[in-house]
């Protein structure tokens, strides 16, 4: 069984449209790193370096942000739901 | 026309026609409206501006607008006060408080930013708008849509004041009650956004909703008598209102409309919720997000999308940051509505709190001018207030009953009673 990656629509130009991903890995790095291998020019836009997000990119894993667990190095099972969202502002 | 030249990544510079997109597409940055200043100078000037209504859309040549507002023309232009009382009591000389609790229709700062959001949805063809909101600007959108004819979905956090919540349902909006916090509510609206092509204000919108907040700024320099504040202390939530303030200082500056006195801005948050705050105290860019745990639910923001602005505008400005504790914002309420008569909500509670504490440690000089910026209207959040308040006493409806409460009230015993100590409000 595989994890599946939530794409918001801006990165759905380099996904051909596809809003789910499907990937495997023990940690959050692990999955994107499949991600980003999986589509060209995913890499630039999550990462401003590696192992550095941009600063506007949200990591949830099954409605947790990745800061509040262990960032990149946070552990993920199969059947976990992981989504890409970006920063939002309100109020 | 307008002077808008288009959509531009605060980021990465990447550049975008005007469109329902909030974020970078390389970079997710968020997006800017960029305008032809150099055609503004000379054109758009203290008289132009002077020769609009009495709202917020007399500086519409500074807004993202192309054709007639939609709502908003009873919008804005709230009081800006001389806080003489308050300023005997905090020992400086010079305070003024921004009233957006007297904004129209919805009490809060909110309607600046829906006037824009709500008249460029319907530039832009869409019919239904929506918002992610700790209820002020649920309940702003709500009455807006229901001006501008369009239909309305609100999302809201499970947990919110009864005010904030019938604030917008009274205005026939689809409202939905997320469970979980804001944080949860702006996520799942950033996916709503996507899936079903609706203008959500402060996601899709946020563009042109953010330069809506700029004339919260105009209308403090321009009812100032065309000048800045030294010190403006402004509620930091997701970190909209205090860089557009700070812009809209630094537009005027930059058309030669006031003088440029280095005027400093300094971000208030609850000591609950304090992310943007601690950042610039730790002297950090980067903002760990927090989950809130505070009475002042419509700043309770923990992962704040533009606190990175807020800070950058802060630190360029020379200003600070301060924050308050649940029983100091609720003093600061109460000091605020027995001196000056203006009851605010645990927001504009919490901004005065700041303010004093950034008084007495030394960041903001006693003899400089000073604006506290108030965002919201304290009729929503009852709940705050009403344990503190001391019960009035009830009598019989005769003239000896009312001399004996009289008499007895007079007592030593009894003359501190509804009169409580301040700790807040010390000089």
């Amino acid at each position: 069984m595989a994890i599946k990656i939530r794409i918001p629509t801006p990165m759905r130009q380099l996904t051909g449209g596809v809003d789910m991903a499907e990937v495997q890995g023990a940690t959050v790095a692990a999955l994107l790193g499949q991600l980003c291998d999986k589509f060209s020019g995913m890499d630039k836009r999550l990462f401003k370096q590696p192992g550095e997000l941009n600063r506007f990119i949200n990591i949830y894993v099954n409605d947790e942000d990745i800061r509040f667990l262990s960032n990149l190095e946070t552990p993920v099972k199969d059947g976990d739901d992981v989504s890409i969202v970006p920063a939002i502002a309100g109020g | 026309m307008s002077y808008v030249l288009g959509l531009k990544c605060r980021e990465c510079g990447q550049h975008y026609p005007q469109k329902g997109v909030h974020v970078c597409e390389v970079c997710f940055g968020p997006l800017e409206v960029q305008y032809d200043y150099s055609a503004m100078r000379g054109r758009v000037t203290r008289q132009s501006i002077e020769s609009g209504g009495l709202n917020l859309w007399r500086y519409r040549d500074l807004l993202p607008i192309e054709g007639e507002p939609r709502t908003g023309l009873n919008s804005g232009f709230t009081p800006l006060r001389r806080a003489r009382n308050l300023e005997k009591i905090l020992g400086v000389k010079e305070l003024y408080v921004k009233d957006d609790s007297a904004n129209y229709p919805t009490w809060s700062y909110k309607e600046r930013v829906v006037s824009v959001a709500i008249t460029k949805a319907a530039e832009l063809g869409y019919d239904t708008v929506g918002c992610a909101s700790t209820g002020n600007l649920a309940n702003s959108v709500a009455a807006h849509a229901a001006m501008a004819g369009l239909k309305a979905f609100v999302m809201i956090p499970h947990d919110l004041e009864l005010g904030k919540v019938l604030g917008s349902l009274i205005f026939n909006p689809t409202m939905v009650r997320i469970q979980g916090n804001y944080d949860d509510v702006n996520r799942l609206c950033s996916e709503i956004a996507d899936k079903y092509k609706w203008a959500i204000v402060n996601v899709n919108l946020r563009p042109f909703y953010t330069e809506g907040a700029k004339t919260f700024g105009f209308e403090v320099a321009e009812q100032l008598g065309w000048k800045l504040p030294r010190h403006t202390v402004c509620p930091t939530a997701g970190g909209t209102i205090l860089p557009k303030i700070y812009k809209a200082y630094r537009e005027f500056i930059d058309l030669g409309l006031v003088e440029d006195n280095h005027p400093k801005i300094y971000s208030a948050q609850a000591a609950g919720c304090n992310p943007v705050v601690e950042a610039i105290h730790a002297g950090r860019d980067l903002i760990k997000p927090q989950k809130p745990k505070t009475i002042a639910k419509s700043i309770a923001i923990g992962n704040p999308a533009d606190g990175y602005y807020v800070v950058q505008a802060v630190k360029q400005s020379g200003g600070w940051g301060a924050d308050a504790t649940d029983q100091e914002i609720v003093d600061a309420i109460r000091l605020l509505a027995r001196t000056e008569g203006i009851w605010t909500e645990p927001a504009g509670g919490t901004t005065l709190a700041a303010t004093i504490k950034l008084i007495q440690s030394g960041r903001i000089p006693r003899d400089e001018s000073i604006c506290v910026c108030i965002t919201g209207n304290g009729l929503k959040t009852v709940e705050v207030v009403v344990d503190q308040l001391a019960q009035p006493p009830s009598i019989p409806a005769r003239l000896e009953a009312f001399d004996a409460y009289i008499h007895d009230s007079q007592t030593p015993a009894a003359a501190g009673a509804g009169n409580p100590v301040m700790t807040a409000g010390k000089a």
